[in-house]
């Protein structure tokens, strides 16, 4: 099955025709992901569970939904009953979980098919899907780059052909940041729009799930699905959900869009610089305005990010602790044993080192200075967009400062790691929906444009995302490497 | 300036051990992310309210109506070691209850 | 030299409520471990909480019967530590701006009374419960796992062990009246934990604390607060020092044993629960609470003898327990007379339960029961003496007792004209005692009637029987 040249719809009306039945979908999709898995992108494999929903399906031949019988791929850090789920870290080497996550019944119930479970830094800590405890991730365009993070394996099973859609979650970043390295859309909705119940929480107040696909129509098709509140977690928010794909298609004449000066700033590739500027320019053809515009707390994003989200993780791990699931160290002598051992042997480097940041954050004689001055500077960058918003209909600029980087080239240190979220890490802060859409290639490596929308307004973002997908044909260019 | 000393007690309290060597590692890199966390010091946030959540939302919750649990089976086969339904840990020695 | 002590209480009461704080699972007790869990109780990745309004909603009652400022905005913050029966390894409690503050209990020692400041109260929930065995190993048991609990700290205003016990009766009462928690130090819906210090008078620092553990009744916590006032300032006296531990009250040995001596305060780095949004606790919230807040102890003697013209020492004594003053307003309710319905609970009723070691609420008897048996007495249909049978039927086995009374035959003779015969065939038979009551020897006539009582086996109703009898001998 070419899922470069069939988008969700289009497998959809084969399905509903009788073209082509849910079986052979999913039996063509495992197979292939078994035989052509070369950017490891998947962790493991829903074989049995996903022919037999498939078996069901063609038997039961209701395929109205419009995700009935198609293929999807999952982040490991979210939930799947009876499936082992890793959020590829040792210490959940062994964890089979009792439950689905919200968005996993969801997918279910609208009878998409989950084909496996995708790689990523272990507790999405990471943006290179380096951190993995079990393997690394390629780039699905240069094998020798990282596929960005940390839905890293999402994103290179989406870029490289193995399935039409993903699950990914986005903290600081980690749906669109893997999305522009591999040239594919990301989006990660407003804070609140999705169900967080069953995500492996890394920092709770920035989480969101979203989607990884190639085309912004096919992740309006599965947010169309996920989004909604959910009793479960009570961050979610009692909003309407309209449907995603309702704008896809408008003209966006008159759209008022924010540059802010800061994102083409310091640190950025000057050839992304340029990329951006095109896409603005594209932009401004299609009949939007592209003002100028700052967003001035944009530079302490980093470090305010890397206070919150650490304290919040440093607290959220400490239920690994070799008591009731997962990895417990052999021979431990006594209780505090159990403890230090088997969270020293099973967390990885990357998760220690935010353990230790976040809870010295949060330690006595810390707090004021670091978790609540950056609670502080958070109100600050929200407010910056705030400001913005009151004047304009959509924020873009890059996605990332520079295209894939090497695997290898930035493992050891840490700091130039976390300077690349620089651009994505503002909307997780102040909760907004955000987007990576395809804008080109620098030196043969995909470039993505960064769009970042007001609260619940995702419509827009699809409106325009998909405008500036239809004025180009960047979504039509297919990783040399891929099949 | 943070010490090797304050790296261990936050490692302490984390339930993590480090070697010697990972110490001065960890030492040194918590120093570098610090330092760039310190430029927050800069901005003049007198008065700023802090945010703990970005969507507003308020009193978000549930009638008190219980659910027995459905199954304890895949629960307990998750447990490194059980005595029937109790989970098993080695001796608490400090028997204080919190 | 002359010294004065500081105490402080901490109390946790368990909110009385049919789901836990943050997970729909059921509270009960007893059950076997680990069946009242779910995945939230487990701290299993991938959960969240949510908030049980209705035990929030007893918070606020709580705070309302101990005339505390409720906080309009609040929030729940994380206090993270390890331990086994601390799934999460953080408690969900509140710290930054707890339910309420500024609350108060009056107490009265030696005559006098005094406010007892409440600094604060907040709403968490609790830990599961590890058990230790010999076989070199604990085990946890997850079902206590986030009960819902208020805790309740006091201000430094407590000076002497016998404040702390006053203090401790006064809350229990006033939170069991307000029917939000058991407050059962047995059952463990109440648990203390107490820290004091000491001082030389004038200081104006307060002097080291040690804390104490393992309080499971008042008077424990009154006998541990009088060891340990009494050790410290023995220590002091001698030159010692104070140390800032932790000590376990042994029962049997009658002292306070150190259990860990703490070294720097514990780092539990709360900070504020991302997983809830806060809660807004509004005006009509709070007036909706309070007009469910059920009357008081106090307010409610007052009523017993305003009322019913209850003796005011009675009144204390029926409203000791809610379950004993519920008991009594609803006999009263169905008609019994008010000071009978209180003679009984406080005579025969307290008595049995006393006897036996049970409480109201175990045993059989019913408002409508008692309220029954009260009328019978009332009207005439049984003595005092046969109504003392028949209470032990109806207590033990909620026997209606009018049903009873007629089964076993146990009703008064009252009636003259089956009267008349007997002491007819008695004052026929007793010659001698008619002459002795004529020569004025008034004893006579209690055995008179103690013949005619002996003839219809108890049955007879003694006031009828006095009558008659006077009239017979006059006519003799
Ligand atoms: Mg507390
Ligand atoms: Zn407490």
């Amino acid at each position: 099955m070419d899922f470069f040249k069939n988008d969700l719809s289009a497998l959809h009306d084969q399905l509903a025709s009788g073209e082509l039945t849910a079986s052979t979908l999913t039996d063509e999709t495992l197979a292939a992901i078994h035989a052509h898995d070369d950017v490891d992108a998947f962790l493991a494999l829903n074989d049995d569970a996903a022919k037999a929903q498939a078996k069901a399906l063609d038997e039961a031949g209701t395929f109205a939904s419009p995700l009935a019988g198609l293929p999807i791929a999952i982040k490991d850090n979210i939930v799947t009953k009876g499936l082992t789920t890793t959020a590829s870290s040792k210490i959940l080497g062994n964890f089979v979980p009792p439950y689905d996550a919200t968005v996993i019944e969801k997918l279910n119930a609208a009878g998409a098919i989950n084909v496996g479970k995708t790689n990523l830094d272990e507790f999405a800590m990471g943006s290179s899907t380096e951190n993995s405890a079990f393997k690394v991730t390629k780039n699905a365009w240069d094998h020798t780059k990282v596929p960005g993070g940390s839905s890293g394996g999402s994103a290179a099973a989406v870029a490289s052909g193995l399935v039409p859609a993903a699950l990914g979650s986005d903290t600081g970043g980690s749906i669109r940041q893997p999305a522009a390295f591999n040239g594919i859309f990301g989006f990660k909705p407003t804070y609140g729009r999705v169900s967080r119940w069953g995500l492996i929480a890394f920092s709770s107040s920035l989480d969101q799930i979203g989607t990884l696909t190639r085309t912004v129509k096919d992740s309006a098709l599965v947010l169309n699905v996920i989004a909604g509140h959910d009793d479960k977690d009570a961050t979610t928010a009692e909003q309407p959900v309209p449907d995603f794909t309702a704008k896809i298609g408008q003209s966006i004449k008159g759209m008022k869009i924010a540059l802010p000066t800061e994102y083409l700033g310091e640190g950025v590739d000057p050839q992304v610089a340029d990329q951006i500027r095109k896409a603005a320019d594209q932009l401004r053809s299609l009949g939007a305005t592209v003002d100028e515009v700052s967003l001035p707390h944009t530079k302490y994003a980093v470090p305010t990010y890397y206070i919150i989200a650490s304290s919040e993780a440093s607290s959220n791990l400490q239920r690994f602790d070799g008591i009731r699931y997962g990895f417990r160290a052999e021979d431990v002598k006594n209780l505090k044993d159990v403890y230090v051992r088997s969270r020293s042997e099973g967390f990885g480097p990357e998760v220690k080192r935010r353990i230790m940041l976040g809870t010295f954050s949060l330690s006595a004689g810390f707090y004021d200075a670091y978790f609540k001055k950056a609670a502080q500077v958070r109100t600050l960058i929200t407010n910056d967009f705030a400001k913005v918003f009151e004047n304009y209909d959509l924020i873009i600029g890059p996605t990332t400062p520079t295209t894939a980087f090497t695997i290898g080239e930035k493992v050891t240190d840490p700091l130039t790691m976390y300077m690349n979220d620089i651009l994505t890490i503002p909307a997780n802060l102040a909760g907004l929906p955000a987007a990576s859409v395809p804008a080109g290639f620098v030196d043969g490596m995909p470039v993505g444009l960064h769009m970042i929308g007001k609260h619940f307004d995702e419509q827009t973002i699809y409106q325009v995302a998909a405008a500036f997908e239809a004025a180009n044909d960047y979504v039509a260019q297919i990783p040399g490497g891929a099949r | 300036m943070i010490t090797k000393d304050s790296v261990a007690h936050v490692a302490d309290l984390a339930r993590l051990s480090f070697t010697d060597d990972e110490l001065e590692q960890y030492t040194s890199q918590l120093d570098e992310i610090l330092n760039m966390v310190d430029q927050l010091a800069e901005v003049d946030t007198e008065g700023v309210a802090t945010t703990t959540q970005s969507v507003h939302l308020e009193n978000v919750m549930r009638a008190d109506v219980a659910v027995a649990q459905a199954d304890l089976t895949p629960i307990l086969a998750n447990v490194p070691t059980h005595k029937g339904t109790l989970i098993q840990v080695p001796a608490i020695i400090d028997k204080e209850e919190d | 030299m002359n010294f004065e002590t500081t105490i402080g209480l901490e109390v946790h009461v368990e909110l009385k409520t049919k789901s836990k704080m943050f997970s729909p699972s059921p509270v009960s007790y007893g059950a076997e471990p680990n069946v009242n869990t779910n995945v939230i109780d487990w701290g299993y990745p991938g959960v969240l909480p949510s908030i049980n309004q209705g035990a929030y909603s007893l918070g606020i009652m709580v705070a309302l019967a101990l005339h505390a400022d409720i906080a309009h905005w609040t929030h729940f913050d994380r206090k993270n530590y390890f331990y086994p029966d601390n799934p999460k390894a953080y408690q969900i409690t509140q710290s930054e701006q707890p339910l309420a503050t500024n609350g108060w209990i009056e107490i009265e020692v030696d005559g006098k009374k005094k406010k007892i400041g409440i600094a604060e109260l907040h709403v968490e929930e609790d830990a599961g419960k590890n058990q230790h065995e010999d076989d070199g190993y604990s085990y946890v048991d997850l079902n206590r796992q986030g009960t819902p609990l208020v805790e309740i700290v006091s201000k430094p205003d407590i000076a002497s062990p016998e404040e702390a016990y006053q203090y401790l009766e006064q809350l229990r009462q006033l939170v069991q009246f307000t029917g939000a928690s058991d407050v059962k130090m047995e059952e463990g819906s109440m648990r203390v934990d107490t820290n004091l210090s000491v001082r030389p008078v004038g200081q104006d620092h307060f002097g080291t604390k040690t804390e104490i553990k393992n309080l499971n009744s008042f008077n424990h916590v009154r006998d541990g607060l009088a060891y340990e006032q009494q050790r410290q300032i023995q220590t002091l006296m001698a030159g010692g020092a104070i140390r800032q531990e932790t000590r376990r009250w042994d029962v049997d040995k009658k002292e306070t044993i150190l259990m860990r001596v703490k070294e720097g305060a514990d780092d539990y780095r709360y900070f504020p629960e991302p997983d809830l949004p806060p809660i807004h606790v509004t005006q009509t919230w709070i007036e909706k609470v309070a007009a469910q807040l059920p009357e008081a102890a106090a307010k409610r003697r007052e009523r017993y003898v305003s009322q019913w013209n209850i003796p005011a020492y009675d009144a204390g004594v029926l409203t000791l327990t809610k379950e004993m003053a519920d008991f009594f307003e609803a006999t009263v309710a169905l008609g019994a007379d008010p000071k009978l319905a209180s003679n009984w609970l406080m005579g025969e009723v307290s008595g049995y339960l006393n006897a036996n070691h049970l409480e109201l609420a175990q045993v059989a008897l019913t408002p409508a029961h008692l309220a029954k048996m009260i009328a019978l007495i009332q009207d005439g249909t049984i003595s005092s003496k046969i109504a003392k049978k028949v209470f032990q039927e109806i207590i033990a086995n909620d026997t209606d007792p009018e049903q009873w009374v007629n089964d076993q035959g146990l009703i008064q003779l009252s009636d003259p004209a089956k009267l008349t015969p007997v002491i007819d065939g008695v004052l026929d038979a007793n010659q001698q005692s008619i002459d002795d009551f004529k020569d004025g020897k008034d004893r006579a006539i209690g055995f008179l009637v103690g013949q005619i009582m002996k003839q219809t086996h108890g049955k007879a109703n003694p006031k009828v029987v006095n009558q008659l009898l006077m009239a017979e001998i006059k006519k003799r």
